[in-house]
This record gives structure tokens, sequence and C-alpha cells, in this order.
């Protein structure tokens, strides 16, 4: 760690760690709750575990995100972060909204929560990922704006990189598309159409341009591989996300009443999705294999790694598996769509978000590196996680593929509920691969408390 | 990479594809706002204001985190953008308010103790939804 100031990081890293924990174990819940219905009925009912599950891992991402950049502008930009404290006071700020917001879905019917919120006044509430009231919304401009204004003080003040500057315009985006989930008009079709500008434009947009820079930043630590080298690849990989992406948004637009048109320009652009992930794949390896310097932190070079393989698997190939129009008439809404859902997000964000910490917790710590003893525990955790979130995916995807030929292709369709009666044998094996996760991490959060140090700080 | 590719060359292009596809996406928009009143059934939406306060109601009780609304949502229980003509208002009323079924071991929805009024506009959301034009999706009842 070269400046003080990245040290604030270290909050933001351990609560997205502890919320990763409640996303999990909310996940194993529902998981239950498929097979066995009226599982924690009706303390827990499906929704709100799904709530917490789906919003827990965002907010313990933008965590992440926010942790990330607050490490490496300061270094990108060699000077200290423009103000440490309101870091700070933002973290605590997010923190506090996300817990209120959590024992808020736990603790209240959703009615009674969108009563007490003032949903009444702008009705925002109640759309997926977008359930949080409107107070917690505001809160989440409000943090997102000072987290931009100081991160961009730190830049101008300083040196302007191209992993900087992509950073940011990933994170701006993040924020100005975000602005979408206050617009909600009555109109099914219009409500769903910008809907989409909140979520496809993040996670297949301008995430992406984080996870670049994320991915970036390690890769030149570890690697030792020229800035020069590692800034063209990255340019070249955010092009082709946002090339294909944004026109890509039209996969989405299918069958919610939108022109037939997107069918086409949805297929055609979205099927070029995968391209940018397998950069990130040939980017990692490359930069890998072409490394002046043996890092020690051997752990943070798997996951940087793990990010381009899986990236490219649960993002890239899933996506395009059930992209195609033609293809995705069947498939649409079905668990194809949670299969795609669990190995993009863990391949491309978790991991990423992962990688960072892997490299920069250590260093936050005093130490270059950690032990081997403790590098061999989170490799394990690595491996556990990722093999599992893989089996997961292939559950949910064989699930779904009957779920489709039972409920919407075969000669005499099927109820939804026959449909999920006759596929539950797969819901039982995705639950196991989910405790499998589990246990990867518990291992990895047991890979922090491993004492010992390598080698004193660089 | 080639030492004539430079990093600015990168640069240049990375801003210029994308300023060109962001205004494309635009106009693409544009133009989808020309075309979806003749598929939104927004004259519905002008004429019968219970549609909306259905829509309200189905917000408020997140709905979609359980179920799909034209296939987009939680994949826990059916599609409900056409169960207006899969089962008809009398039967999702009925079902509505018989909920929790209790049946052990099976998925349970609870009971959002809705009013007769509040189950109509309910209902009236539904039946509009159902009439959007989907482009033929889902591809049979079943949803």
């Amino acid at each position: 760690m070269q400046y003080k100031s990245q040290a604030v990081a270290k909050l933001y890293f351990i609560a997205a760690i502890g919320l990763f924990a409640a996303q999990i174990l909310f996940g194993l819940v529902m998981g239950l709750q498929y097979v066995v219905g009226d599982f924690l009925f009706p303390a827990i009912p499906f929704n709100v575990a799904r709530m917490v599950h789906t919003n827990a891992l965002i907010v313990w991402l933008l965590m992440g995100f926010m942790g990330a950049a607050y490490y490496l502008i300061p270094e990108e930009a060699e000077t200290e972060l423009f103000s440490p404290k309101l870091a700070i006071a933002m973290f605590w700020i997010f923190l506090v909204a996300a817990a209120l917001t959590v024992l808020g879905y736990l603790l209240v019917p959703y009615a009674g929560l969108a009563k007490m919120t003032g949903n009444d006044l702008w009705p925002t509430m109640g759309r997926e990922f977008l359930e949080q009231p409107l107070p917690t919304k505001l809160g989440i401009v409000v943090v997102a704006l000072a987290f931009l204004f100081n991160l961009t003080m730190t830049v101008l003040k300083g040196r302007k990189t191209s992993i900087s500057l992509v950073l940011l315009l990933g994170l701006w985006g993040l924020a100005i598309f975000f602005l979408f989930s206050f617009y909600n008009p009555d109109n099914v079709v219009k409500d769903k159409f910008y809907w989409w500008w909140v979520v496809h434009l993040w996670v297949e947009g301008v995430w992406e341009l984080i996870l670049g820079a994320i991915l970036a930043f390690v890769l030149i630590k570890v690697t030792g591989v020229d800035r020069e080298v590692i800034e063209k690849w990255l340019y070249v990989i955010v092009t082709l996300t946002l090339i294909s992406g944004i026109l890509g948004t039209g996969h989405h637009y299918y069958w919610i009443g939108t022109p037939e048109s997107w069918q086409l320009i949805g297929s055609i652009f979205s099927a070029l999705e995968p391209i940018p992930f397998f950069g990130m794949t040939l980017f990692a390896f490359n930069m890998v294999n072409r490394r002046r310097r043996e890092h020690p932190n051997k752990a943070a070079v798997l996951w940087a790694l793990g990010t381009g393989v899986m990236a490219f698997l649960g993002a890239g190939v899933w996506g395009f598996l059930h992209t195609l129009s033609p293809v995705n008439y069947y498939t649409h809404g079905t668990q194809i769509t949670a299969a795609h859902g669990h190995m993009a997000f863990y391949g491309a964000y978790v991991m990423a978000v992962l990688t960072i910490i892997s490299y920069a917790m250590p260093l936050m710590r005093g130490r270059a590196a950690n032990s081997n003893k403790a590098q061999v525990v989170e490799m394990w955790a690595f491996w556990l996680m990722t093999v599992s979130i893989v089996f997961i995916t292939l559950f949910l995807t064989a699930a779904g593929i009957l779920q489709v030929w039972l409920q919407r292709v075969s000669d005499a369709p099927v109820p939804f509920m026959v449909a999920q009666e006759q596929i539950s044998l797969f819901y039982w094996m995705r639950e196991w691969a989910g405790v499998v996760f589990l246990i990867g991490l518990i291992i990895y959060i047991w890979s922090f408390f491993i004492p010992g140090e390598e080698k004193a700080k660089a | 990479m080639s030492g004539t590719f430079t990093t600015s060359m990168a640069r240049n292009i990375f801003f210029g594809g994308t300023i060109f596809f962001l205004l494309v996406f635009l106009a693409l928009t544009f133009q989808n706002e020309q075309i979806i009143p003749q598929r939104d059934q927004r004259a519905q939406l002008a004429a019968n204001p219970a549609i909306a306060e259905g829509k309200k109601i189905w917000e408020n009780n997140q709905c979609i985190g359980c179920h799909t609304l034209l296939g987009e949502g939680a994949y826990f229980a059916p599609e409900l953008g056409n169960v207006y003509k899969r089962r008809g208002p009398d039967f999702i009323k009925a079902w509505i308010k018989s909920q929790p079924t209790g049946t052990p071991g099976r998925r349970q929805m609870p009971q959002f103790n809705l009013t007769d009024k509040q189950l109509d506009e309910l209902v009236a959301f539904f039946k509009y939804v159902s009439e959007i034009n989907t482009s033929n999706w889902p591809p049979n009842i079943e949803g």
C-alpha cells in the first residue's frame, strides 16, 4: 500500500464479505423452498428471501467496487484520496441504510414497508432488483454522488491513467443509469423497457468497465507487464463490450410488447457479447504468461485467472445459450435464465471483487502477501466455490431444459407447478451444490484469520 | 499487439465506438416509442384507472418476487402475464383469497388481505397485461 488513504477500502471489503455471507445463507433458504415449499413459511416467504439474496448481492458488489476504487485510484493517481473522511462517512451511511433495508424486508410485510416509506408519493418499489424503499434509493444516489465526487477530485489532482479513466466512466455510468429506477410509468411496456436501462446497462455495460479496470490494475501489479500493453488490452476489451452490449439490450425486448425489430438487433449484437469476455480470458492468461516477476501473492493471480475463465463461461457462453430470439422464445423466464444469472454474476463480478480483495487485503494488513498456509486455504475456497457454482449452473440448466420441454414444447404441455414437481431432483442437487458453496465461503472467511506473513511490506 | 497500434488509438476507438452505438441506441429508442402505442394497450390505461391501481397492488405486494410477468421476475411461481386468459377473473380472485393452502411441503403463497375492490383492480391489471402484443409469447397458455 503506497498511500495511507487507500486503507478506507478495508472497511468496504469487510462489509462486502459479510453481505456475501448473508446472500449465500438466504440463497440456501430459497433453494430449499424450491423443494420443501413451506420451509420457514410464513416467517420468511420466498419473495422475501429472494429480495435479501439479490439485494445483498447487489449491495456487496457495489461495496466491493467502491472498495476497489478507493484502493486503486490513489495508487493510479499517485496521490492521497481527496477526502478519506468523506469515504468513511459514506461507508457507514451505506452500511446502515443497507442493514435497515434488509431488516425492513425481514420484519415488515412488504406492503407495510411501502406505506411506511412513502412509496405512494413516488412509486418505485416492487420491481425486480429495484425493491428498495424510496429513502434507500435516494440514499444510494447520495452515497454514489459523494463517492464519485471524491474519486473524481482525486484523479483531477493526480496522474490520469487509462485504468482510472475506464473505472470512473464505469462508475459514473452506474450512477447515471441507476436514475432510471425512479422512472416507473403505469404503462407496463414502458416500465419494463426502461427498467432494463438500469439492469442490462449495468451488468452487460458499465459494470464490465469496472471489472476490466479492476482486472487490469491487479494484472499490472502481479505480473509486472508494461502498463502500455495492459491499457491497450483494456481499451480493446471495453470497446468490444460497449459495441456489443449497448445494442445487445435488444435481447430483453423480444417479448415485452416492444417492436419485433428488436429480435434481429438483439440477436445479432448480443451474440457478439461473448467476444469481450473471451478477450478477458486471453488477457488474463497472456499477461500472466508474460509476467516479469513472481508475485508472492499466488492466490490473487489465481482469482484473476479464474475471473477471466468464469466470466467468459457464465456471461459469455451461458448468455449466448439463450440469447437468440428463436431460442429465447422457449427459454425466456425459465430456470435457464437462473442458470446463466448464477454463473455470470459469480464469474464476472463476484470473482473480480474477490480478486482485488485477495490482492489488496494483505497489503492493507502490512504484508506483500499472506502466509503460504493462508494462501493454500484461500485457494481451496476458490476451488470449492468455483466448482460448486459450475454444478449449480449445470443442475439449473438441466432443470431449465426439462421445464421448457414439459411446459412449452411437448405435445401435452403441463402446468407450471406440475413441471416443477417433475424436476425437483435437479433442485435437490442444486441445493447440495449450494451447501458446498457455503463450505467454500466459510473456508474463505477462515483464510483471513490464519496468521503469519511471508514477506515484509514492499 | 504491434507497435503501430498505440494506446491513444485504442482510446479513440473506444470513445468513437461507444458514442456511435449509444446514438444508434437512442435512435432505436425513439423509434421504439413511435411503434409501441400500437402494441401496449395504452388506450385501456387511459380509459380505466383501475389498471394503474392494480399495478400498484402488484408492486406493493412484491408479486414479482415469486412470479414472472411477461417472463420477467422470479421463477418460483407461475407466469402471470397471461393468467387472465389461463384462469379467468373469478378463479384469480378466489385463488388469492384462499391463500395460503397450507398443503404440507407445497410452495406457499402468503395471504395479502386484499379488499374486493383491490382484487378487481388487480384483475383489471392482469387483463390489460394479457392483451399487450408480446409477439405470441408465451408459446402456449401454460406460460
